[in-house]
């Protein structure tokens, strides 16, 4: 599988290419060139992934091994740490690549119609090859300071596209909160590399996840402030992948990363480099079991609270992007409390393959949901569910799709994400019975808001759609909505457990029916609900959503004000009471020092510089004074 | 004659050209051939070093050459370079070359302006290659006089007092220096030997430890008011205001660096026992530096104020990362050297473009720039990134070898001081993005830089340069790194002696 670097190669030449010479590029052949090598990429992925899972090379005794295809030095630090550039080839970067590759050829295709004519359209698909080059080379890594140069790289991508609108201040401030946001994060996942790698005296992940936790035993007994190395570094690790994958606290840039175009959120912030911090823990999992078991609990509380109240906070949002993503911040929340709650091997790391699986059915239904929502937008040029209604007349395709997904992430069968999800139900059930409780309610709340959404989308009576008629979206935009919905069909049915597991051994799926059953009616009674109250619904009148409403929903809909929270901290203290202080001090009391050193001696230059006077007369007086002097000294001695 | 002579020959035939030229033409073709050479030199020298070492030359210093020049003291022109030296010397030659284009607007008394800013470049090309203490700080008073001049006469809004505070403040490192040097002289010779001013001789030698105690901040000091270590770096923001666009250039670039360097060649290289017992003292100061000056920068309303204030942090990371006495730590250092030597030269090229178009550097009067100039707005998006560390840049390797090498250390003070410098990277984020989105993002507000134009060839040429200097380092650290490493050996065997 020596081609599989051609799967990082592509989409770099491609941004170079796009990137260097996007002013010569004229109409959409920006568009078509990036679209075409993103096929070509797509491909290799996935022969790459056929080859790997497929052929017996990569199976000792039945069980998945980590290949290293290549492996340069690519900075010397000390004698044992060296960072590497290389393709590390597993079963989870191998369906990554799948992922990544799929919803991102996708997004490529989408755009053609989506960004037709927008200034800055080369701009744009290079900035898209230049994120599928990042986040295929995060996923590749071979060692965990590969993966943080990559991460790194996302993030400004991230970044980039999410400011691609740089006239608007809107998102202008939503591009720099992301980017800061996530640094902070990973000012954890910096320390954490550094306190994992000092004792391991390896950045390699064959060396860092290595059975048993070996990488780590010379760290045995190093404790601070009462919790061993190992989970300290384990812990600052997962604050990384917690920015990144938007968790409670550090979710606040993710709502407003939706000022991006929308083709980007349904790639960037919904199916790939938000799942970054799953996948960041999945591929540290060995040695979270093995060196410190204690954070995983502390991990899927996370998840669990996350998920709970992304939940809440989607059934008030009116944005229809809004409710997105905090839907995805709800779902990567199941994800991270799989891996929470999931063991090592065989039935134990259930919630392991569960939340690699949901991984990938959501990625596929996250980026059906928003590039639907995206034809919407693009048909009635707003936002806002109060303009909406009744378009499932207009734009039966969208209608339909947006359908199947709404239903896969409520977890009906068949779709996929009821598969998905039904397992790592089932993972929490063996965890402990609450959490089981708490995460099939908000399966139910899940179902809830989307449901309302797509309601408000598609049925209830439209308010005004007078000023023009909504239509269908071109092919170009149709097209990956109906493939991303047959995957969605089909997703369900795949025997995930036979590619991707926490052992590499296969794992045989089966279902477990009282978990199931449950599921399935709490999300039918929530979408029952949701029916009763959105289906017919008619007053809509464009109006401040916060008048006559209660005090809990005015809250949500403000989201719980974390971002009031963090303006605080940010303006009002950092700002305020260190800047400020340190700007002042400098030009007052550092530099006014060394004024005050200049003034001194200025000023006693003055004093002394009336002895050079000139007149003969003082200075024969200062002599005749010094003579006298002089001779009394003499005659006392 | 030694190879190495021909860096303090060619400024001075170039000064000697420019003193011929009759226009300002001439002026300019004699600067950038001159400018040209030493850069040819340059790229010359570190392909013949890389070689030699390939080789197997394993001597510390390379093409050393000495000649005895005042013999009652022992004083002699001796120079020789290792892969640090090497590096520096290429940095020099970068920001020259690069500096030369970014002075081409300059018509007002252009021919003096090249000629002091040439020899400004010969102190310190001189400094680089010295391995005699008082050559060396020859070479360095050499480079720092031009600078009074450069800014008090090119220079802009209140250039007297900018001049007269960089100068006499880096005077008064000065001072401190030259008791460092003749204390360092003093106790230099050998059981029988002569007094000797040679680096790698006084290196042979102990000096006493309780000298080293009084030695050792005398010099670290003198040097680090020139690497703006904190409380000693408010020379650095209103000096750089001030200076025209080039000399700022050179100044934050290179003149920056011979500070961080006399530490690490002097101060450390000298008195390793010192430097083992008092290092703990600097650091502090240091640490201070990385995040007191990202801290300072965020609320700046000026563009070279901010960037200066970013440069007291970046350089504070250099003296922070010297201090940490290790080979890893200590490599990172030299590269975030030359990282910041370009980034910031970088941003001040632009800076000056940028101003030499609005006539204003206060951020709140600037908007949407991206519009009007997109080149040097992409560069300046670059240049910021570099800044704040984005991996493939030369600012993320350097830093990232810095925390690793600090890391090595396991004791609480340092772990505490590591992570408070890993921290720096969220700040410069902050102050960085917060400019890109304040000047170049956004609608155009001022009607009248609706009507401004992009960067013309002469302005190009250096910010290209610059940038693919960066992302060559950035991509291909072990370009440099090995070079430096290794030739770090020497100096941690004197600390560990």
């Amino acid at each position: 599988m020596e081609y599989s670097i051609f799967v990082l190669l592509l989409p770099m030449m491609m941004f170079l290419f796009i990137g260097l010479l996007q002013g010569k590029l004229k109409g959409q052949s920006a568009g078509i060139i990036g679209t075409i090598s993103m096929s070509l990429t797509t491909i290799i992925a996935y022969a790459v992934a056929f080859d790997y899972f497929f052929s017996p090379e990569s199976k000792i005794d039945g069980i998945y091994q980590k290949i290293v295809e290549y492996n340069w030095v690519w900075l010397q630090l000390t004698e044992n740490l060296h960072i590497d550039l290389g393709v590390l080839l597993d079963p989870i970067s191998c369906m990554m690549l799948v992922v990544i590759t799929t919803v991102s050829l996708m997004v490529h295709i989408y755009s053609l119609g989506y960004m037709h004519g927008e200034r800055g359209f080369a701009r744009y698909y290079a900035f898209l090859s230049l994120f599928s080059f990042s986040m295929l080379g995060l996923v590749v890594a071979t060692n965990i300071f590969q993966m943080y140069i990559f991460w790194e790289l996302v993030g400004v991508s991230s970044y980039l596209l999410i400011g691609f609108y740089y006239t608007k201040p809107a998102a202008i401030a939503a591009s720099k909160k992301a980017f800061i946001v996530t640094r902070f994060a990973d000012l954890g996942f910096l320390i954490g590399i550094l306190v994992l790698s000092f004792y391991a005296q390896s950045f390699s992940f064959t060396d860092l996840t290595a059975p048993g936790g070996v990488a780590l035993s010379s760290a045995a007994g190093v404790s601070f402030l009462g919790a061993s190395a190992a989970a300290w570094g384990l812990s600052l690790i997962f604050v990384g992948g917690a920015g990144k994958s938007a968790m409670f606290p550090l979710h606040i840039w993710l709502p407003d990363a939706m000022e991006g175009p929308t083709p980007v959120s349904a790639l960037i912030h919904a199916a790939t480099m938000v799942v970054a911090g799953v996948y960041l823990v999945a591929r540290m999992f060995p040695l979270y079991i093995d060196a410190a078991p204690e954070v995983l609990p502390g991990i899927a509380y996370v998840g669990a609270f996350t998920s709970l109240f992304a939940a809440v906070i989607a059934c008030f949002q009116s944005d229809i992007k809004r409710v997105l993503a905090f839907s995805t911040i709800s779902q990567i929340g199941f994800m991270i409390v799989a891996l929470g709650v999931s063991g090592m091997g065989g039935h134990d790391g259930l919630g392991y393959m569960a939340g690699m699986w949901h991984l990938f059915t959501h990625a596929m239904f996250k980026a059906l949901l928003f590039l639907g929502a995206g034809a919407v937008i693009h048909a009635v040029h707003s936002n806002e569910m109060a303009e909406m209604g009744g378009l499932r007349k207009y734009m039966p395709i969208t209608h339909i799709t947006f359908l199947i997904a709404c239903l896969a992430i409520a977890g009906i069968p068949p779709f996929s994400g009821f598969f998905s999800k039904d397992e790592i139900l089932s993972a929490c059930w063996e965890f402990s019975p609450v959490m089981f409780a708490l995460m099939a309610g908000i399966a139910g709340l899940t179902a809830f808001y989307m449901f309302r959404l797509y309601y408000r989308i598609f049925w209830s009576t439209p308010t005004d759609v007078s000023h023009h008629t909504p239509h269908e979206a071109p092919a170009v935009m149709y097209l990956p909505l109906i493939f991303l919905a047959l995957v969605t069909l089909v997703a369900g049915f795949i025997p995930f457990g036979d590619f991707v597991t926490s052992d590499g051994a296969v794992y045989h799926i089966h279902i477990n029916w009282t978990v199931a059953t449950i599921s399935i009616v709490v999300a039918v009674v929530a979408i029952a609900i949701a029916t009763v109250k959105y289906m017919k619904e008619k007053s809509k009148a464009p109006q401040n959503p916060l008048n006559n409403v209660g005090a809990f929903y005015r809250a949500a809909y403000r989201r719980f004000y974390i971002d009031e929270v963090y303006m605080f901290v940010t303006h009002k203290i950092i700002f305020a009471y260190i800047s400020r202080p340190i700007k002042w001090f400098d030009r007052q009391v550092v530099d006014g020092f060394m004024n005050f050193l200049a003034w001194g001696a200025n000023a006693l230059a003055a004093r002394i510089k009336g002895f050079q006077s000139g007149q003969v007369q003082q200075y024969a007086y200062v002599f005749v004074l010094g003579v006298i002097i002089l001779i009394v000294i003499a005659l006392a001695l | 004659m030694n190879f190495l002579s021909l860096f303090v020959l060619l400024p001075l035939l170039t000064l000697a050209g420019l003193w011929l030229s009759k226009n300002l033409k001439q002026v300019h073709a004699v600067a950038v051939t001159g400018a040209s050479a030493l850069l040819v030199l340059t790229v010359y020298l570190t392909v013949d070093f890389l070689l030699q070492r390939a080789a197997g030359n394993t001597a510390e210093m390379l093409y050393t050459a000495s000649v005895m020049w005042f013999e009652p003291l022992n004083i002699h022109y001796a120079v020789g370079v290792d892969g640090i030296s090497v590096s520096m010397l290429l940095l020099t030659s970068i920001i020259l070359f690069t500096g030369v284009f970014a002075s081409w607007t300059i018509v007002d008394q252009a021919k003096e302006y090249y000629m002091w800013f040439l020899l400004l470049t010969l102190g310190v090309y001189g400094f680089f290659i010295s391995i005699d203490l008082f050559t060396m700080f020859m070479f360095y008073e050499v480079a720092l006089i031009p600078m009074y001049l450069l800014i008090g006469l090119w220079g802009s809004g209140g250039k007297e007092y900018a001049a007269m505070k960089l100068t006499l403040m880096l005077m008064g490192g000065s001072a401190f220096l030259m008791i460092g040097i003749i204390g360092i002289y003093l106790n230099s010779a050998p059981e029988g030997g002569e007094l000797t001013m040679n680096l790698l001789e006084i290196s042979k030698v102990l000096i006493p430890v309780d000298v080293q105690r009084w030695l050792f901040p005398l010099v670290f000091i003198g040097f680090g008011v020139l690497g703006a270590m904190f409380p000693f770096h408010t020379w650095s923001p209103d000096g750089h205001a001030s200076a025209p666009t080039a000399v700022s250039m050179l100044h934050a670039g290179v003149l920056m660096k011979l500070g961080g360097y006399g530490c690490f060649r002097v101060a450390i290289y000298l008195m390793p026992e010192a430097a083992n017992e008092l290092a703990w003292i600097f650091l502090t100061l240091t640490g201070i530096s990385v995040v007191y000056g990202a801290f300072g920068a965020i609320l700046q309303k000026d563009l070279k104020y901010i960037n200066a204030y970013s440069s007291v942090s970046h350089c504070g990371l250099v003296l922070f990362a010297i201090l940490m006495l290790n080979q890893t730590a200590m490599t990172g250092a030299i590269m975030q050297m030359l990282s910041h030597g370009l980034m910031t030269a970088l941003f001040f090229a632009l800076i000056g473009m940028i101003y030499g178009r609005t006539h204003t550097r206060n951020i709140d009067e600037m908007s949407g720039l991206m519009k009007v100039m997109p080149f040097l707005a992409v560069c300046y998006v670059i240049a910021g990134l570099a800044s704040l560390g984005l991996p493939g840049l030369s600012g993320f390797v350097a830093e990232m070898t810095v925390f690793v090498g600090s890391w090595e250390h396991t004791d609480m003070f340092h772990r505490v001081f590591t992570v408070v410098a890993c921290c720096s990277i969220v700040i410069t984020a902050v102050y960085i993005l917060r400019v890109v989105g304040k000047i170049l993002y956004g609608e155009v507000e001022n009607k009248h830089h609706l009507e401004l134009s992009d960067a013309v060839w002469h302005e190009r040429i250096p910010v290209v340069i610059l940038i693919i200097v960066i992302a060559a380092i950035g991509m291909y650290p072990l370009l440099v790194s090995d070079m430096i490493s290794d030739s770090l050996v020497s100096v941690i065997g004197q600390l560990a002696r």
